[in-house]
């Protein structure tokens, strides 16, 4: 099923007229209306007129995650407060998240490209949808909480935990389609093996998973505990939150709502074009966006794009799964975590060095972060109490900035590895 | 009287208390009084030594983390109810006791106390030198 055939199976020739046509709008509302843009152009020598094809889409400055920073929380809003409607937000590098408001007609437009993404992965309106992304500043839930209700599927918005509940809801109401992080769904299976729930006999038959990386190996571990097809789907704050794109029942790649979206492979190190096929870093520019659009975004998403036509009917663009990251971010549980943020939780904490080794681990499917801490003279005391209450405001603090729990461990000083020049901060033994 | 005494950090792991003792051996550092207090992931050795200083310089030469502390180090008789006499003076004044251990003197009858308040200037004056 093709939720809005006219554009997602458009001939490309069309498509890309579409494209310049929304492109040269969208360079020339941000012109208008965001200083941070006028500038970055103006620097360039560039003006609205000066996009005369796609191909000029590279003389474009990029945006990256610090110019959201730099700009918070609404320097880069192109529209006045009275017409946006919603606000979602993600957790940022330093504390300050990245605001991402949406006009209403963004809402709109988000609605519809998850509707889209919804039906591509095979979902339709006789469906019931159990949504385990977390509600709130998170776009997950409500991302697909109204793509959902809008394919008219039954929706249930169970958000994240409470894993005995899903699993009672899921039986007693009939889900078919569980919405929720691929690490989740399989937290699921075995809550349901523990509780001697056989999840064959209800009527489960799809999972739309993503927010964190997985793998194909996953995708057969979960296919194989679950009665489900698993399918992709992609998104990011800054662009929109889900629905950017999604695997089809073919699952060759994620379809780009190109309509929307304008993708393209570059060369992480030099910001290059790379031509279709070529694995490099993702950058999107938001077409159609009113209240945050974004031109030439750094994902720092590893992929490639694949341009041939789906035997689903889709002309869509295909981006590969995400293989890596251009830098040192980790998705715990969902959660974007900087090495850098933790550094600077400890800086704040008077007297602690910020000699650390950020240790993530996946048992029982469950990411796992325990940070390790050295302990220096100014911070050590010869009283349990004290070093117990530090272990507890590190943790704390870590928690209010990270947004999700850590474990800390507090170590002897030179046990953490001193490398020449960058010291190895991040352990990661998940395997995905 | 007030006395030094030194602290260190060290992991819960096998081999730690090792590596603290052959720091002070190599040093020909004598430990008097010993006591370890114990978390889920380290633990806090707190010692007596020979030579607090030259035993503090020791451990950090070995890269430990070492904290040196005023205690109050206090001879008590060795006989029953010897304990209370000695402290009942504290808690009469209002002193709370941080964390506490006891040695035997080699001298017959006597034991040593060694203990931790917030204000040991105070203690020593209730306790008497």
């Amino acid at each position: 099923m093709i939720w809005n055939p006219q554009y997602e199976t458009m001939p490309r020739p069309q498509l890309e007229k579409l494209q310049l046509e929304r492109l040269q709008a969208l360079v020339a509302r941000v012109y208008e209306k965001v200083p941070f843009y006028r500038q970055a152009l103006q620097e360039r020598d560039l003006t609205p007129e000066s996009i005369k094809s796609l191909a000029d889409l590279s003389r474009l400055p990029f945006t990256v995650k610090q110019d959201f920073r730099d700009n918070y929380p609404l320097g880069l809003v192109a529209v006045p407060m009275d017409q946006v409607c919603r606000v979602h937000a993600s957790s940022g590098t330093t504390g300050k998240p990245v605001v991402a408001p949406y006009t209403a007609n963004d809402l709109r437009m988000w609605t519809e490209v998850m509707a889209r993404s919804l039906t591509c992965a095979g979902m339709g309106k006789d469906d019931v949808m159990q949504n385990a992304y977390g509600y709130g500043l998170f776009t997950g839930g409500l991302g697909f909480h109204y793509g959902g209700e809008r394919v008219g599927a039954t929706v249930i918005p169970t958000s994240t935990g409470n894993t005995k509940r899903q699993l009672m809801l899921l039986q007693d109401l009939g889900t078919t389609v569980i919405t929720c992080t691929p690490s989740y769904s399989l937290i699921l299976a075995e809550a349901a093996l523990e509780m001697g729930v056989d999840l064959r006999l209800s009527k489960l038959r799809l999972g739309i998973m993503g927010a964190e990386p997985w793998s194909e190996q996953m995708r057969a571990e979960i296919e194989a505990k679950l009665p489900i097809q698993a399918i992709d789907i992609y998104g990011l704050t800054e662009v929109v939150g889900p629905g950017v794109s999604v695997e089809c029942p073919h699952k060759c790649g994620m379809h780009i709502f190109e309509d929307h979206f304008l993708p393209e492979i570059v060369d992480p190190a030099t910001g290059e074009p790379l031509p279709y096929g070529q694995v490099g870093e993702l950058v999107i520019t938001t077409l159609t966006k009113e209240a945050l659009p974004v031109i030439r975004f750094r994902t720092r998403d590893i992929a490639s794009l694949n341009p041939e036509p789906c035997e689903c009917g889709r002309t869509l663009v295909r981006m590969s799964r995400i293989a890596g990251r251009t830098d040192d971010m980790l998705i715990i549980r969902g959660v974007n975590v900087f090495p850098s943020q933790i550094e600077s939780v400890l800086l704040e904490v008077e007297g602690v060095e910020p000699h650390y080794l950020i240790i993530v681990d996946r048992e029982r499917h469950l990411d796992d972060l325990e940070i390790w801490v050295e302990v220096s003279e100014a911070v050590f005391s010869d009283e349990m109490r004290k070093m117990e209450a530090l272990q507890q405001k590190v943790k704390q603090e870590m928690e209010g900035t990270l947004g999700i729990g850590a474990r800390i461990k507090l170590v002897e000083p030179r046990s953490l590895a001193r490398t020449e020049g960058k010291a190895k901060r991040v352990v990661d033994r998940r395997e995905l | 009287m007030k006395a030094k005494q030194v602290s260190i950090f060290a992991e819960n792991k096998p081999g730690r208390l090792v590596a603290i003792l052959e720091a002070l051996r190599a040093y020909d550092i004598n430990i008097r009084a010993l006591s370890i207090s114990e978390g889920a992931d380290f633990g806090i050795a707190r010692m007596i030594l020979s030579d607090p200083d030259k035993g503090a310089q020791a451990l950090r030469e070995a890269g430990f983390t070492v904290r040196e502390t005023t205690v109050i180090q206090k001879e008590m008789p060795d006989r029953p109810g010897g304990l209370l006499e000695t402290v009942a003076p504290l808690a009469e004044a209002g002193i709370n006791i941080e964390y506490f251990y006891a040695f035997l003197e080699p001298t017959p009858g006597k034991a040593t106390i060694v203990f931790k308040v917030s204000d040991p200037d105070r203690a020593e004056e209730v306790l008497g030198k």
